[in-house]
């Protein structure tokens, strides 16, 4: 079986791994660099745990090979916060408890970070179509839309 | 995810080259349908050639009455392209309803068009719009091109380069999502064209096909009341879990009419 060397930067710092052509863009992220904030619910490409951004762009990394992204620029949840500083999707996640269990919630977070990244002020039929790629078992999803707005409210410079 | 071996081709050539010597090697373009599909073990190809990252297979512009939408145009940019929006709009419309952002963040028209999965959205537009696909080797009509389910006219080893649209005179496509995949149950799409009215079904029979009976109705006028008691074989229908036949039927006519209300500026 193929092994080739891939040098993807993550969260701002490159790492270079020589790696099983098989692996998923996930795998490298957990397994080859210990970043476990990113889930595997289905690796099937359904639930939208295993979202990270890709150049600027939220992908599903169970549905990616990691040879994809060689070269690429990834962001995980793990590079969201600044040091103690909760980023402030994190933030409205939390002070909204858009969250039960928090599986699903890495993958929301990122979700929303590209939702909110083409549509700033989004309204709720928006949120519900931005987020259609994230599954989550527990909430209902009524905390999460409201987490989506103040983080909008937040990045928008405005109060909760 | 299974043992695999790949390749970055730097070209559609070094990757026409590629195929041509390895008969058991597939192209991976966006990787949303093939890597579920290795996942699941329903193909198991000797090598992947990946074409996704190939900035020849980007391009999108207008050409001499034609919209050109390179094969790897992902579903993201031809629904936010200010060019097809001004072009056709029912077509970035309807790239912007499949699936969910992640998977119109990787997703291509060509592994798309390629790929014809019966419930598939771009086909319909691709055969509604009488496009052509053009590939490594020659140049395909849409009548021609889709052939059933998941079947297509392409040869082993032939590339999608672009699909090229003629530009309508008025367009609109309508969708029924199924609720948790987002595919189509059934999409119709509309088209004034210059060889007359076309209309392309999705999602209801083994493979998007043209509803005749419905253009002939059509001819007069786009107009909903001409579709009332107009024949619909739905035989072949797909007859699942999700739908039955019946339902899929009265579907391809809800959308359709959905369509031209949209084609006549109401919702
Ligand atoms: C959760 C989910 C929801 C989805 N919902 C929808 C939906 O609502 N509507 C819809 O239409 N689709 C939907 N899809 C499918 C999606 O649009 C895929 O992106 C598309 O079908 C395949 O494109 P790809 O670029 O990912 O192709 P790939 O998966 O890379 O390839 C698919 C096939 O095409 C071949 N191929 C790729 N490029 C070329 C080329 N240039 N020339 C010749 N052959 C080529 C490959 O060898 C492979 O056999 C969904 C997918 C997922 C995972
Ligand atoms: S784990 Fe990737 S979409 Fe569910
Ligand atoms: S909080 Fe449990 S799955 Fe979403």
């Amino acid at each position: 079986m193929n092994m080739a060397k891939v040098t993807i930067k993550v969260n701002g710092k490159n790492h270079t791994k020589t790696v099983e052509d098989r692996t998923l863009l996930v795998d490298f992220l957990r397994d080859e660099l210990k970043l476990t904030g990113t889930h595997v619910g289905c690796d099937t490409s359904q639930c939208g745990c295993c979202t990270v951004h890709v150049n600027g762009r939220a992908v599903k990394s169970c549905t990616m090979l990691a040879a994809q992204a060689n070269g690429a620029s990834v962001v995980t949840i793990e590079g969201m916060a600044k040091k103690d500083k909760l980023h402030p999707i994190q933030r409205a996640f939390s002070e909204c408890h858009g969250l039960q269990c928090g599986f699903c919630t890495p993958g929301m977070i990122m979700a929303t970070a590209g939702l909110l990244k083409d549509n700033p002020n989004p309204t709720d039929a928006e949120i519900y179509k931005g987020l259609e790629g994230n599954l989550c078992r527990c909430t209902g999803y009524i905390n999460i839309v409201k987490a989506v707005k103040m983080s909008a409210r937040l990045l928008r410079g405005g109060k909760r | 995810m299974y043992a695999l071996n790949y390749v970055k081709a730097k070209s559609v050539k070094e990757a026409a080259g590629f195929l041509a010597r390895n008969p058991e090697a597939k192209l991976l373009s966006g990787g949303m349908t093939l890597l579920p599909t290795l996942k699941a073990r329903l193909a198991r190809p000797t090598h992947l050639v990946d074409i996704g990252h190939l900035a020849e297979l980007r391009k999108i512009a207008v050409k001499g009455g034609r919209l050109l939408v390179g094969a790897g145009a992902r579903h993201h940019e031809v629904a936010t392209s200010a060019v097809v929006k001004k072009a056709i709009p029912a077509l970035a419309g309807l790239a912007g309803e499949i699936g969910d952002p992640q998977v119109r963040n990787r997703g291509t028209i060509g592994g798309s068009v390629a790929n014809n999965d019966p419930a598939a959205d771009y086909p319909a537009a691709v055969l509604g719009l009488a496009a052509t696909v053009v590939t490594t080797k020659r140049e395909i009509a849409a009548d021609r091109f889709f052939q059933g389910l998941f079947t297509t006219a392409l040869e082993d080893g032939e590339i999608i380069v672009r699909i090229e649209f003629p530009l309508p005179k008025r367009a609109a496509y309508s969708k029924f999502h199924h609720p948790a995949s987002g595919y189509a149950m059934a999409g119709v799409f509309i088209a004034q064209t210059a060889g007359g009215v076309r209309v392309a079904v999705t999602g209801a029979g083994p493979g998007a096909f043209r509803w005749t009976a419905a253009e002939a109705a059509l001819a007069n006028g786009l107009k909903p009341a001409a579709l009332e008691g107009v024949k619909l074989d739905s035989r072949e229908f797909n007859n699942d879990m999700h739908a039955d036949r019946e339902y899929r039927a009265n579907l391809v006519r809800v959308m359709a009419k959905r369509a031209l209300a949209k084609l006549s500026g109401k919702k």
